[in-house]
């Protein structure tokens, strides 16, 4: 795939110049297979259901695209527990995927090796084109598309979507690690992302989540397919949180005890940018602890699952990406 | 019955941590058997306690079994003692500490925190529509605090139920269950931690109030007595095949009335409640209950009227 970028210059009504880079379109080979996950983590309802009408509906085939439905962790969604050994969506790091298997390995580090045999193997030509991994949140983040580096399909994909759901503020989060330090199991597709949609407690189902994220699934589906049959995508920009930077609870030194709760000002709010001196945490004695440094945006606050490692939300960036037209490679 | 008297409040537990995931309580227990000074009173000997370490430890709502329902007349007569369920075993070794009831040791009130993840505001759960002590209580904690009201979207209300749990095996003693949400499981937000903290130390007050002699005079309180629980349609295998409609879900508290919607099938269809008359639903999708085949629970709205009640 190659590139051009062009530069012209130009004048403005008011005379003076301005440059503009413009990038040509970016052809890309078709997708003709597409994955789609849920039950990664078991307690993650919205997945599970999603997948299990598609499944009562034998969805195989969408025009051009052949669709694959993945229970993922299917001893967690029984239980219906976040996982039963340990954190399937950490375990597809390049080393993990390729430790040896004994009687001792954890349930779910097997599950990741019969995933990546399956889907991928990651970084292979063999890998599923596209892979979409549905989880939830108990976070206040309406529905985002996170994925690991920004490629401009995925950017386009964003896009679309941002354009067409109305029903809750669609983001895009980029995690951009190296990919054998990316540890999710989006990342055994060719491409790959996970819808991400919150707030819903885990173990329960509510109507209006299950209603956005199955729109989001048919979008993509009818994305890949306009896509295939030779659509040019505009480009343009797409916003993007980037530069995750982790901030735990405060605990006690001796105990490791977490001492303070979320501050009820940032409480639910994910994505307003936190400013120094803003109250982030209330301590049970009743004491605010403030935000120090740069003016950043909080994502994942209060997650549940996120306790375990005394995880109290994520800060990030703001960056626009620019990306060009796209359309399908023709032979 | 227009005077009510009853012995003084001596001894109060307040437990924690019954269902293991549900924050509130664990964390409030927690701080108080560290530092026990916010809830001390006068004349009043208040025990902290964590009903089930085992499932606070692994954030779970049980290790074996629901705790909040083995407190059966079997289940504590039961002998095998390590080679019962965890909670059975647990259930035991509550009813010697606590109770029994009737016996010169047993506590006279005991408040069970929870949360649940429906919509509910602040609800203390009751078993008896004569239960006048904590009738008082819930109307002395209303018009006591006026900032409970702006913190949380319901006021304080009385549900009547027929679990069998904690409240049954003490049912001598003036057993309080508050359920605060919503709040997912796991979860500990402030606002609604800081709710529960707050009607504590108001219910405190009040059996502080009450020892020293205080009478409260005759009230009346809005009450919801449970009538059924209603299931999530399933098909012939038990899978649901259908959600809360959205306008039912957070819906706690809100009448609803035949003919409104109930259910929202997958594929996008309305099912409707086909009820005789307006009830009003509580535990809307309360995750806990998924496996005890309940989406919601629907109740009758009443007034009670309360006694004076006064110490003996």
């Amino acid at each position: 795939m190659s590139v051009l970028i062009s530069l012209y210059l130009e004048q403005s009504n008011s005379g003076t110049n301005r440059t503009t880079y413009v990038m040509e379109c970016v052809s890309l080979p078709p997708l003709s297979n597409f994955a789609i996950c849920g039950g990664t983590h078991g307690n993650e309802l919205t997945g599970v259901y999603i997948l299990r009408e598609m499944q009562k509906h034998n969805v195989e085939k969408v025009g051009s695209v052949s669709i694959t439905t993945v229970l993922s962790n299917p001893r967690a969604v029984d239980a219906c527990r976040r996982y039963t050994d340990r954190d399937l969506n950490r375990c597809f790091t390049d080393d993990l995927l390729s430790s040896p298997i004994t009687e001792s390995t954890p349930y779910e580090l097997r599950r990741a090796q019969e995933l990546n045999a399956h889907l991928g193997p990651k970084g292979s030509e063999e890998a599923v084109d596209l892979l979409c991994d549905m989880h939830n949140t108990t976070s206040n983040m309406g529905l985002c598309i996170i994925f690991n580096s920004a490629d401009w399909l995925i950017l386009h994909i964003c896009k679309y979507l941002q354009s067409k759901i109305t029903s809750m503020p669609v983001r895009a989060l980029q995690m951009d690690l190296p990919l054998s330090e990316a540890f999710s199991v989006d990342s055994l597709g060719k491409h790959g992302f996970s819808f991400e949609i919150g707030p819903q407690p885990h173990g329960v189902l509510r109507a209006d989540v299950f209603n956005t994220m199955k729109e989001a699934v048919d979008l993509t589906i009818e994305w890949l397919q306009q896509f295939n049959s030779g659509r040019t995508f505009e480009g343009g920009e797409v916003e993007a949180y980037t530069r995750w930077k982790t901030v735990h609870y405060p605990r006690d030194p001796t105990t490791d005890e977490i001492t303070a709760a979320i501050h009820p000002q940032l409480q639910d709010n994910d994505f307003k940018l936190l400013q120094p001196g803003d109250p982030i945490f209330l301590s049970l004695s009743g004491e605010t602890v403030k935000h120090e440094g740069d003016a950043l945006y909080p994502v994942f606050v209060n997650e549940c699952a996120y306790y375990e490692q005394k995880i109290a939300y994520h800060l990030t960036q703001k960056s626009t990406l620019t990306l060009p037209s796209i359309n399908v490679k023709k032979d | 019955v227009s005077l009510a008297r009853f012995d003084e409040a001596r001894r109060v537990a307040i437990f924690g941590g019954t269902h293991g995931n549900e924050m509130s309580g664990v964390t409030l227990v927690n701080l108080w058997v560290k530092n026990g000074s916010e809830i001390q009173r006068k004349m009043v000997d208040t025990k902290p306690f964590i009903t089930n370490p085992r499932a606070v430890e692994k954030c779970t709502r049980y290790v074996d079994t629901d705790l909040n329902r083995a407190f059966t007349p079997e289940n504590l007569s039961a002998l095998g003692e390590g080679d019962l369920p965890y909670e059975v075993q647990r259930a035991q070794e509550i009813n010697r500490i606590f109770g029994p009831k009737g016996s010169p040791e047993a506590y006279d009130v005991i408040f069970d925190l929870h949360n649940t993840t429906s919509n509910m505001g602040c609800t203390l759960i009751l078993e008896s529509s004569k239960d006048y002590f904590n009738l008082q209580m819930m109307n002395y904690i209303k018009v006591t605090d006026i900032r409970l009201k702006s913190l949380l979207k319901a006021s304080i209300q009385l549900v009547e139920c027929c679990f069998t749990s904690v409240n049954i095996v003490l049912c001598d003693w003036f057993i309080a269950g508050l359920e605060v949400g919503p709040q997912p499981q796991g979860v500990l937000r402030s606002n609604i931690f800081e709710a529960m903290r707050v009607i504590l130390k108001h219910a405190l007050d009040f059996i502080e109030l009450f020892n020293e002699g205080v009478e409260f005079p005759t009230c009346t309180v809005e009450v919801f007595r449970v009538l059924e629980r209603i299931d999530y349609p399933r098909d012939a295998n038990g899978n649901i095949i259908a959600m809360v409609h959205p306008n039912l879900q957070d819906g706690d508290w809100e009448p609803l009335n035949p003919g409104d919607p109930m259910f929202l099938t997958f594929d996008g269809k309305t099912l409707h409640y086909q009820g005789s008359g307006t009830i009003y639903p509580t535990f809307i999708n309360e995750a806990a209950y998924y496996e005890k085949q309940q989406a919601f629970v629907t109740t009758r709205r009443e007034t009670l009227v309360a006694s004076a009640i006064r110490k003996a």
